[in-house]
């Protein structure tokens, strides 16, 4: 099965990287962008077939290495 | 007395803490290679800087699986002296030994120059031979060194006295100015609870010896020695 990671800066951390993409949109003259968060995402692929135990063991492997949570947050899908 | 000094691969500083500590110091060093459990009779551990598995994910995230860190987290346990410098010190922070994480620097560079820094904690085991309030003056050379944490705990190491080293200008006061990374409270490194745990992101290694232009880092090895001597 494939499942998915997104890791992305908690709201209320700074992220300096999301800012100077917002910076470097608006400079684009893409003048709508508010705000950007700069995350990772990874693309997984596990052996079993019980979506909701695939789904519990990627929540282990975000917690213990995928995203440091003290400053990320993170969320996982099961891709169907 | 005895230091070990970690090695990861992608480690870079690891020699020059090992000449600090034997050639400049004259005390026992030894490497240690990362899949060791045996920390070599060590008095005191050094995690070195550098770019341990290439700073893949972010720093220090994978170099606190590597099976020294078992050792080296029942050394400090056991009241142990540990300094991470640099990449050391983001792998303390990854492996939970020391509170909080870094992000990368507010200016989106790696930035590579002379820094100040405040003396805030005379006490640990390495940091005794420093004046407190005195202003050291040493090199930094990261990327990620934009230290960060939630506000309670900010709010627990300022209480506790366990920010170490804060950026400075030369006369020592902490200001934004001076602050080379945008670190919440100037902060360049913390300490544990105990104390017996430091980490910072200038390197001290590339600065204790008169040769290279500057010798002040060269306190924080004599430090370690001297903390073991009243130890004994």
């Amino acid at each position: 099965m494939k499942v998915e990671v997104r890791v992305y800066p908690k709201e209320g951390v700074l992220d300096p990287q999301g800012k100077a993409i917002a910076a470097a949109l608006g400079r684009l003259g893409h003048g709508t962008v508010r705000e950007v968060r700069a995350g990772k995402v990874f693309f997984i692929d596990v052996s079993g077939s019980d979506a909701k135990a695939v789904e519990a063991d990627a929540r282990r492997m975000a917690e213990e290495l995928l995203a440091n949570t003290v400053i990320e947050g993170f969320d996982v899908r099961v891709v169907p | 007395m005895k230091f070990g000094i970690v090695v990861f691969p992608g480690s870079n500083c690891d020699e020059d803490c090992y000449h600090v500590a034997k050639d400049l110091l004259g005390c026992e060093a030894e490497l240690i290679w990362h899949h060791d459990r045996d920390l070599k009779g060590s008095d005191a551990v050094i995690l070195p800087g550098g770019f341990a598995y290439g700073d893949y994910l972010r720093a220090g995230a994978l170099a606190r699986f590597s099976p020294v860190m078992e050792s080296v987290a029942a050394f400090a346990k056991k009241g142990g002296p540990v300094l991470g410098i640099c990449n050391g010190f983001q792998v303390l922070l990854e492996a939970g030994l020391l509170p909080g994480a870094m992000q990368i620097n507010r200016g989106l560079r790696y930035v590579c120059r002379d820094v100040h820094m405040r003396v805030e904690n005379d006490a640990t085991p390495f940091t005794m031979l420093y004046p407190k309030g005195s202003v050291v003056t040493m090199p930094i050379g990261h990327m990620e060194g934009n230290y960060t944490a939630p506000p309670e705990t900010l709010a627990e190491l300022a209480r506790e006295g366990r920010i170490v080293f804060r950026y400075c200008n030369p006369e020592g006061r902490v200001v934004d100015a001076a602050n080379p990374n945008g670190s919440a409270d100037g902060i360049a490194g913390i300490c544990n609870r105990e104390g017996n745990v430091v980490g910072l992101m200038p390197h001290p290694d590339r600065c204790s010896e008169t040769l290279l232009g500057n010798a002040a880092g060269i306190r924080m090895f004599e430090s370690a020695v001297a903390a073991l001597a009243a130890a004994r």
